[in-house]
């Protein structure tokens, strides 16, 4: 790991009780949702990240380590430094305050984790779905979202498929 | 003819986006797209006007929405790669290119120097070609017709090469994980090398029709500016960002590739309006050229996939002869390669700006997880924030400066 990086880790396992773990260079630092915030206020005016990168999340359902990792990925341009930021939330009511005071990037981004996750940002300005219909239900990448297909459909059960088909019905 | 009543945008689930004078009828709302030709795709832009001025800019992204992250989750490595292709369909081999040394990166593995030689050839080839479509339409959307027609028949060579390689001239899906589909056919190097001796003179030509122009610079110059401080929040990044005055460049800051083998410069414009994005898109063109010149000039020999035939299936040479890769042909074709249960993020550097790639595997032949960093999704969400107060018409020159790819925005 990095000098630098050593450091402000350090800094955050103090201050924010954070966690961290190195794999193939990414440096991802672990903290409690409370915390996230001011962390990255603190990786923003004291140590340079000027840029959020990546605002994502991977679903680990079935598994519980817990089910959902939120990403945030930090980049200091001056620094050409890499951090990235996670919050681990479970699977009952999983809920992250929103950063958009301190990256405007923050703002498309989490209206996506909404959309596509289905976790609530507390504090969103603006907490409408972004690539999904206003009234879709459900949360498409979740793990267990079902991919859609259709029901083959033969002679003797056609009429039976239909009929379970939201848009036939007149 | 059935008589169409034009229906009025109700105010009421943009309230929170839309200034006071929108709720009194003071201001109008004006739907533009998604079905428009400035707007280069499915993009639908909400307007608060107040005569001809832009009060607010909603974009309402998500029209091209496929479910690419989703889809790929189902498929094993090597056929989700194919879906990459279409999501920034002006930068198919960039797409690639992000996905495998993604990949390379997770599983650990190296690609051999002519390899990467040739990525480094295709993937300036590529910004090119999305640069002069960039080009193209951007002089469409000022009225410039000739621009557009002059740019793709320049572009049609780029295609041209690619149909050479890869069969394709779209989604080529050429770069695989570990190299190369297949090495470079003969005749390659004497075509890049026409088009690098033609392309100069043209770029002159396109400037000499745009840059002084003063139907250009009157609608661009001082147009739709995006200071440094706003672009690092908004996530802003590629030449949107360079054109504000950020020496940021991917290919420079964390060479990839080999790109540190390569002598080319960074145009950077401190201005952040449509003329300088214009003006470092254009420079860039020029320094693409050089870094293909140099590339092709010391093009090593040697093979161009890697050795490590647990991510690399055999040559068809060898499965006649060796029942070991018999079977790994066979089980990568079949099941796959297993990725073990950990993430990382890759980014290189697209046409458009950041393009990372965060990627999970779970330990089985299929991702668990593949997230697109597309850069024109965070260049667009600053739109708003730069066309506030300038006209309608100056919208479409700015929206054209974004380089939007609505393929690359809703993913």
């Amino acid at each position: 790991m990095d000098s630098r990086l050593e450091k402000i880790v350090n800094v955050l396992q103090e201050q924010a009780g954070a966690k961290f773990d190195d794999f193939r260079g990414d440096v991802r630092v672990y903290v409690p949702g409370d915390k996230l915030h001011d962390t990255l206020l603190f990786l923003r005016d004291e140590h340079e990240f000027q840029l959020l990168a990546l605002l994502t999340a991977i679903d680990y359902w079935p598994e519980d380590r817990p089910r959902y990792h939120v990403v945030y990925g930090l980049k200091s341009l001056t620094q050409n430094l890499d951090i990235q930021v996670r919050v681990l939330l479970p699977d009952a009511d999983p809920r992250v305050p929103t950063v958009t005071d301190i990256f405007e990037a923050a703002n498309w981004k989490e209206r996506e984790l909404f959309d596509m996750f289905g976790i609530t940002v507390d504090g969103h300005p603006d907490p409408r779905r972004i690539l999904m219909p206003d009234d879709w239900e459900g949360h498409p990448l979740r793990r267990d979202y079902p991919l859609g297909y259709e029901e083959p459909q033969y002679t003797f059960n056609y009429k039976e498929i239909n009929s379970r088909k939201p848009f036939v019905k007149e | 003819m059935a008589e169409y009543q034009l229906e009025e945008i109700p105010v009421g689930p943009y309230r929170h986006l839309v200034s006071e004078r929108a709720a009194t009828g003071e201001t109008m709302l004006l739907n533009m797209g998604p079905q428009h030709p400035s707007t280069h795709g499915v993009l639908r832009l909400l307007l608060e006007l107040d005569g001809e001025v832009i009060v607010n800019c909603i974009p309402d992204i998500g029209f091209l929405h496929t479910g690419v992250e989703k889809n790929m989750e189902s498929k094993t490595y090597q056929k989700a790669e194919v879906m990459s292709d279409r999501l920034d369909y002006m930068n198919p081999l960039g797409n690639n290119l992000a996905y495998c040394m993604t990949l390379e990166k997770l599983v650990d593995l190296d690609v051999p120097p002519r390899a990467q030689a040739l990525r480094v050839i295709l993937a300036e080839l590529q910004r090119l070609n999305s640069h002069l479509v960039w080009l193209g339409t951007f002089g469409l959307d000022l009225a410039a017709m000739s621009v557009f027609l002059y740019c793709f028949r320049e572009r049609e060579r780029i295609l041209d090469i690619f149909e050479l390689c890869s069969g394709q001239r779209m989604m080529t899906t050429y770069i695989r994980p570990g190299g190369l589909w297949r090495d470079v056919p003969v005749e390659f190097e004497s075509m890049v090398r026409d088009f690098l001796r033609i392309m100069p003179p043209r770029i002159d030509e396109y400037e000499a029709l745009l840059t002084k122009n003063p139907l250009l610079v009157d609608r661009t110059v001082g147009i739709g500016v995006l200071h440094k401080e706003d672009a690092l929040s908004y996530g802003v990044t590629g030449p949107m960002l360079r054109a504000s005055g950020v020496d940021w460049d991917l290919r420079k800051a964390r060479p990839y590739s080999g790109y540190e083998q390569y002598d080319f410069e960074v145009p950077v414009r401190p201005e952040g309006d449509t003329f300088a994005r214009y003006m470092v898109r254009v420079e860039e063109m020029r320094q693409s050229l050089r870094i293909i010149e140099q590339a092709l000039n010391s093009l090593p020999l040697g093979p161009v996939n890697s050795d490590n035939r647990k991510y690399v299936p055999p040559p068809r040479s060898e499965i006649g002869v060796s029942m070991e890769s018999l079977i790994h042909h066979f089980k990568l074709w079949t099941e796959g390669f297993q990725v073990l249960d950990d993430s990382v993020y890759y980014a290189v550097e697209s046409p458009r700006g950041e393009l990372g790639v965060l990627m999970a595997g779970d330990g089985s032949a299929k991702p668990r997880r593949v997230h697109w960093r597309t850069p024109a999704f965070s260049n667009l969400s600053c739109l708003a924030l730069i066309t506030k107060g300038h006209l309608v018409a100056d919208l479409i020159a700015i929206l054209a400066s974004v380089d939007i790819v609505l393929g690359d925005i809703d993913r």
